[in-house]
């Protein structure tokens, strides 16, 4: 059975020849236009003029457009609230935001064009920090968004320690490779086909319709794949896909639209950054009565997603840690910045960091190994103690925690007791350069927190040679998602992967599909897959039954065999076709067991959480900053692997990633709201020499409780958050400079470290 | 005098060889005489010399009226001979993909940094990756071009793509091509610093774990047979010059000219600022500005030499010098970056000038027919403001050995590889006796220009080498310098590590481990 086995991405070979087509890669007709947006130059400001006779008279300009070309300007917001016009209409809210729009005959032509505007502007003060917006009130919703359980304020007060502290964490570029694009194809009675680099198809066709007036049977939504995502595409591309619709309606020429890399990280959003104070009480062994939490976070100009990435925040504060007293106060703050957005992890990074950061600073207060303060605060395993009363902040029972089980056996694996000793001796000799070594857990909850979006739809068809197209709603963005679902589908039809072809997600194939993102892909769509395949399986089953008069058939190793009769299986196929068998099928699935009140925050937004943890080694300098990580390992839950180096693959890419959200990934407004960071000559991903030098990535491999595909569990997001083990090593090697708790705040630059180290020695 | 390249001593240039030199070359000169019918070749050194440079000059004047802007460039585009009209500030990057309609290559970033448009260059001197975004057409005339469609014959794979394959080392698939050239450039020059190989190569998906395992499992497979550069007559363009002679008269032509050597940082003006060159110089034909010759008590190094030549040059002198120079940039771009460049450029945080001003380095200018030499220390005049006229250029650096030995460099950024400094320090202390008998210090991200640290030298010279000597030098600082605050780092934390620097000097020399990139993680 391919399920379980680890075979390469379906792309690979396209990938590594070049062959593999992202959307400025599609051959185009001549004619094909291109389109660029001219950027505001402030960040709050009424539009006091506009003129834009150079922009239209520039070499190769169709076309341009203001506002005030529109009846009503069409909106590109995710969220219910239209609060994202697609061009700006006489108040600019950010540095970077779309005033206006040119069509031209070439990419350059239309970059050239877009900087011509002349705009003036009476600027306003432009709100830009948490101070700013708390001051000025601004936020999304009325006011915070409060959870309680129990009386958090009661126990602290009568907690035997009680410490008080904040931690910032910067916000984080997507840095997709490639980067945003659309190219729209006008088709006959003013249809359009669409091709985007998108997680969200259906959310591209439903705003592409609703701007062109048309309704959505009208817009059909093509993506073959993504050069990477990272929730950076989940809404961001929707400007340039009703940018290019609009243009591709008036000219009726094929448009196309990339942003280039600065206007790209100039326009679209990144990572919520979020300042987390907390106040916590607890007892000699670390164990915590009660914690209250207060989280604030930077939405932006507009609410996106914000709403649903603040409640993540709230919904992982507890993270792997059972909280019997605990109060979660969460601000959305409304700024004039780029529209923070959905980021691998979706505000569960940030949650967990705010815990994480409290137990390590309870250890450092009473001097105990984080180790332990970690298990002595874990929930229950399961099966090691009564889960009764095991609940979440927001009152879910957790009935899968392992986390104890892994602990046991990846501190044993990663030799962590020894090798606390070993780099304390080698602080002892070593002057300059001192090591940390710190470990981090991860208990991600998988759902969408909006439960309508837990639903998925498939197509498959099995043509009559016995060849198998696969379609679903889920989208490949390198995740491996296509070849996970194709190793479903080639499991069901017990036949090898070469007898599958899969194809581009297209809304034409699958309608109404959920976004790729909460890294329910594989959750959602392999058993979508699995329904459609089950339905023509049993079809076909039925029909050779009564065929060959047998009771049983079975479906392996490429043969169908019905009773005492064996057949290929492209030879059931056509004798079924032969005898009228409907051998297409559609699938659907929803998570089932999900239900919860947001408002309240009650009930179970998730359907299981994935577990993982993480031990990282690092060695920093004192006199600089500089680090590096020496060693990392890693054993995470992938429960019953549906493709173990898939999995893998994704652990190592998501710590990988978390790593570069908390160290080098250094995000700078200046005093104007200009974001100076806005090329990868100035923001710092991770390269190759910064991953660790000894890398030990492991599966827990142990089966999903409840019944997802083949029982694995998602894999997307939960990873990521072991690149907070990074950040806790380099605090405790900043520990190893004096006697106070360094409070180190991420990003951990050089810099920070630098002023951590001063914060320790003080 | 050992010649390590093509550089010519600029002591036996006399006028009398400077225009016979440029008007018998094969070159675009002889190309105008012969379009405008003036047909002078050998015999021409007997004409009168000013004569002969006028009259050049006419055609120069005259040609550059009737000009059209495209240049016919000539290369070979995997494997097959390519003749093609371009604007003289295309890239090979749009040519490839709207042109050739190769988009195997891919736009990642339009500025170098990435790799996700890396492609294989070779000449004589062999194969080099380079960043194709930022690669001018005219600087691969006569060169070979591989791009990952053409890396394999059809139908088969290389090395580096198999391991790619089995080791799961792609995800999007998006940085792939790019990465696939750099490690397949890396297999072909038998590199196996595979880290580095790949510092200029970002991948956002995969951590970079599976592509070292399919890198290391590729560097087992034996070399792929391939055919060796051929050189092609590709015919000598107008803003090509091949010799220094030659630019030098091209340049005093057109000193409003913009020069371009590596186009590292000229390529970020057509690619991000949109701007239109209308007048250029490739300085990347002239044979006689590369190189580098070694004497007794100096290196004299070319001002085209690429910054990739000169890590390998310092690996056993200075060791601190050949790292700030392996980190200098990514491979891709130290290959295309020159030395010249990256000081004529005049930045305040390039990395080159700080150690050459530490080490006493001189550079030689040339105008027309006139040199002189400079110390480098004293070309840096103020921010965006160097000592030199219009229609001079930099020829060579002359930096001597004395120094080297104790000479220290230190490199601070965000991140290790491929990122611009923070702060850039250089210290060429001499302890003689116990006491520090001589120090020249220098900075770059410090001040508007790289700029000694005259002050903290004083406080130094003649104290022994001691902490207390280190702690009370600190000071001296605060009057030399008073850096700034940007997105790269606060003044405060420039000032800070720029003494701790002093501090880590001192640290070193009493044989304490200074850099973590010297502590590697172990398995147990």
């Amino acid at each position: 059975m391919s399920v379980g086995t680890s075979l390469t991405h379906d792309s690979a070979e396209l990938h590594v020849t070049g062959a593999a087509r992202y959307i400025d890669d599609i051959p185009t007709p001549n004619g094909t236009l291109h389109l660029a947006f001219g950027l505001s130059q402030v960040a709050h400001a009424d539009i006091t003029s506009m003129n834009l006779d150079d922009v239209r008279n520039a070499d190769g300009v169709v076309a341009v457009y203001c506002a005030d070309d529109f009846d009503h300007v069409p909106d590109c917001s995710p969220a219910p609230v239209p609060d994202e016009p697609l061009l700006c209409t006489g108040t600019v809210h950010f540095l970077g935001q779309p005033v206006f729009l040119v069509v031209a005959t070439s990419h350059l032509a239309a970059r050239k064009a877009a900087r011509l505007g002349q705009i003036t502007y009476a600027e306003k003060p432009a709100i830009l920090s948490y101070e700013d917006a708390l001051a000025a009130n601004a936020r999304f919703e009325d006011g915070p968004r409060i959870y309680t359980k129990g009386d958090p304020a009661a126990v602290i007060e009568s907690a035997p320690h009680v410490i008080h502290g904040q931690i910032d964490m910067g916000g984080q570029e997507h840095f997709y490779l490639e980067g945003q694009a659309a190219l729209v194809t006008p088709l006959e009675g003013g249809d359009m086909l669409v091709n985007s680099s998108t997680q969200h198809p259906t959310e591209i066709q439903h705003k592409v319709a609703h701007a062109l007036h048309l309704p959505m049977h009208a817009v059909r939504v093509e993506t073959r794949r993504m050069g990477g995502g990272f929730g950076g595409k989940e809404s961001q591309g929707n400007w340039l896909a009703i940018a290019c619709a609009i243009a591709a309606r008036d000219t009726g020429q094929p448009c196309k639209m990339r942003y280039d890399r600065d206007d790209d990280m100039m326009v679209t959003g990144k990572r919520h950054d979020f300042r987390i104070s907390y106040t916590v009480g607890f007892d000699d062994t670390g164990k915590i009565a009660g914690v209250d939490f207060i989280q604030m976070t930077r939405c932006g100009w507009s609410i996106d997603l914000s709403i649903p990435v603040a409640d993540r925040a709230m919904l992982h504060a507890d993270n792997a840690y059972h909280l019997e007293h605990a109060r979660i106060e969460s601000h959305r703050l409304r700024t004039n910045t780029q529209s923070a957005t959905a980021y691998r992890g979706f505000g569960g990074p940030q949650g967990i960091l705010g815990i994480e950061r409290v137990i390590d600073h309870i250890a450092a207060t009473l001097k105990l190994d984080p180790a332990d303060v970690r298990r002595t605060n874990y929930y229950a395993d399961m099966g090691t103690e009564p889960k009764t009363g095991q609940t979440t902040p927001y009152g879910m029972p957790v009935t899968d925690a392992i986390l104890h089980a892994m602990t046991d056996r990846h501190l044993a694996d990663a030799d962590y007791t020894a090798r606390r000793v070993q780099i304390a001796d080698w602080n002892a000799k070593n002057p300059i350069l001192k090591k940390g070594i710190g470990l981090s857990t991860v208990k991600f909850g998988i759902s969408f927190t909006l439960t309508h979006l837990n639903q998925a739809g498939a197509l498959v068809h099995v043509y009559q040679d016995g060849s198998i197209q696969l379609n679903h709603g889920g989208t490949e963005m390198g995740q491996g998602l296509f070849q996970k679902v194709a190793q479903v589908a080639a499991s069901e039809f017990g036949v090898s992967m070469n007898a599958i072809k899969i194809t581009a997600t297209d809304t034409a194939k699958v309608p109404n599909t959920s976004a790729t993102a909460a890294s329910s892909g594989a959750d959602l769509n392999g058993m979508a897959v699995k329904a459609a395949c089950s339905t023509i399986r049993d079809r076909m089953s039925l029909f050779l039954q009564d065929y060959f008069g047998a009771d049983t058939v079975s479906f392996q190793d490429n043969m169908v065999t019905v009773g005492t009769h064996s057949l290929s299986f492209p030879e059931a196929v056509k004798l079924a076709y032969e005898n009228r068998i409907s051998l297409s099928s559609t699938g659907f699935y929803k998570t089932p067991k999900v239900k919860w009140d947001r408002i309240k925050g009650q009930g179970r937004p998730f359907y299981y959480f994935a577990y993982g943890i993480a031990l990282t080694e690092v060695v920093l300098d004192t006199l600089t900053g500089e680090n590096r990580i020496l060693r990392s390992d890693i054993l995470h839950d992938a429960g019953a692997s549906l493709n173990p180096s898939l999995d893998i693959g994704q652990i190592e890419g998501g710590y990988v990633q978390g790593v570069g959200w908390l160290t080098t990934e250094e995000l700078v407004w200046d005093a104007k709201g200009r974001l100076r960071t806005h090329a990868p000559s100035t923001y710092k991903i991770p390269t190759a020499s910064d991953a660790p030098d000894v890398f030990n990535v492991k599966l827990w491999d142990a089966p999903n409780p409840e019944k997802s595909i083949y029982r694995s569990k998602a894999v997307g997001e939960p990873p990521f958050n072991l690149g907070i083990s990074a950040l806790l090593a380099l605090s405790d090697a900043a520990s190893a400079c004096g006697p106070n708790y360094p409070a180190l705040n991420a990003p951990a630059t050089p810099e920070e470290l630098l002023r951590a180290i001063g914060r320790a020695r003080a | 005098m050992k010649r390590m390249g093509g550089a010519k001593s600029k002591s036996t240039q006399g006028s009398s060889d400077f225009y016979a030199h440029f008007l018998t070359k094969r070159t675009i000169y002889k190309h105008f005489f012969k379009d405008n019918a003036l047909l002078i070749g050998a015999q021409t050194r007997f004409l009168l010399k000013r004569n002969a440079f006028s009259a050049a000059s006419d055609v120069f004047r005259d040609k550059r009226k009737r000009q059209v802007k495209d240049m016919e460039i000539t290369f070979r585009l995997n494997g097959a001979l390519v003749k093609t009209e371009q604007n003289a500030t295309s890239t090979l990057l749009d040519y490839l993909r709207e042109t050739q309609r190769l988009t195997g290559t891919k736009e990642g970033c339009n500025e170098g940094d990435c790799g996700a448009c890396t492609v294989m260059i070779e000449d004589e001197q062999g194969p080099r990756a380079l960043n194709a975004c930022i690669l001018l057409m005219p600087q691969i005339h006569g060169k070979s071009i591989t791009t990952v469609e053409g890396l394999a014959p059809k139908g088969a794979l290389h090395p580096v793509q198999n391991a790619m394959i089995t080791e799961h080392g792609s995800q999007c698939g998006f940085c792939t091509p790019g990465i696939v050239m750099s490690l397949a450039t890396a297999h072909a020059a038998g590199d196996t610093n595979i880290e580095d190989a790949l510092a200029g190569n970002l991948c956002r998906c995969t951590g970079y774990a599976p592509i070292l395992r399919a890198a290391q499992k590729a560097a087992s497979e034996s070399p792929v047979a391939k055919v060796p550069f051929e050189p092609m007559d590709e015919p000598a363009l107008i803003e090509r010059p091949e010799t220094i002679n030659e630019l030098a008269a091209l340049y005093a032509l057109r000193p409003n000219a913009t020069l371009i050597a590596g186009a590292t940082d000229v390529g970020l003006w057509v690619t991000k600022q949109l701007r239109s060159l209308e007048d250029v110089i490739f300085l990347n034909g002239v044979r006689d500005l590369k190189g580098i010759t070694e004497t007794a008590d100096s290196f004299v190094i070319g001002a085209m030499t690429p910054i990739a030549d000169l890590g390998p040059l310092f690996a056993q002198s200075c060791p601190s010098l050949a790292e700030m120079f392996r980190r200098f940039s990514s491979k891709q771009v130290r290959s295309a970056a020159t030395l010249g460049g990256n000081i004529a450029n005049g930045s305040p945080i390039g990395d080159s000038p700080p150690p050459l001003i530490a080490l006493g380095a001189t550079i030689t200018l040339r105008k027309g027919e006139d040199s002189r030499t400079v110390l480098l220390e004293d070309f840096f005049v103020e921010y965006g403001k160097q000592d030199r006229t219009p229609s001079e250029f930099v020829t060579q650096i002359t930096v001597p050995k004395a120094g080297l030995n104790d000479l220290r460099v230190y490199k601070l950024s965000k991140r290790f590889d491929q990122d611009i400094s923070a702060v850039c320090g250089a210290f060429n202390i001499t302890v003689t006796d116990a006491k520090v008998s001589a120090a020249c210090i220098a900075f770059g991200g410090m001040a508007g220009t790289p700029k000694r640290a005259t002050h903290v030298e004083q406080v130094l010279i003649g104290q022994p080498w001691t902490e207390v000597t280190i702690d009370a030098a600190l000071p001296a600082f605060d009057q030399d310098y008073e850096p700034m605050t940007d997105m790269r780092a606060s003044a405060e934390y420039r000032q800070t590590t720029a003494k701790n620097m002093l501090k880590r000097v001192f640290a070193d020399s009493k044989g304490h481990t200074v850099s973590v990139l010297d502590v590697r993680g172990e398995s147990s």
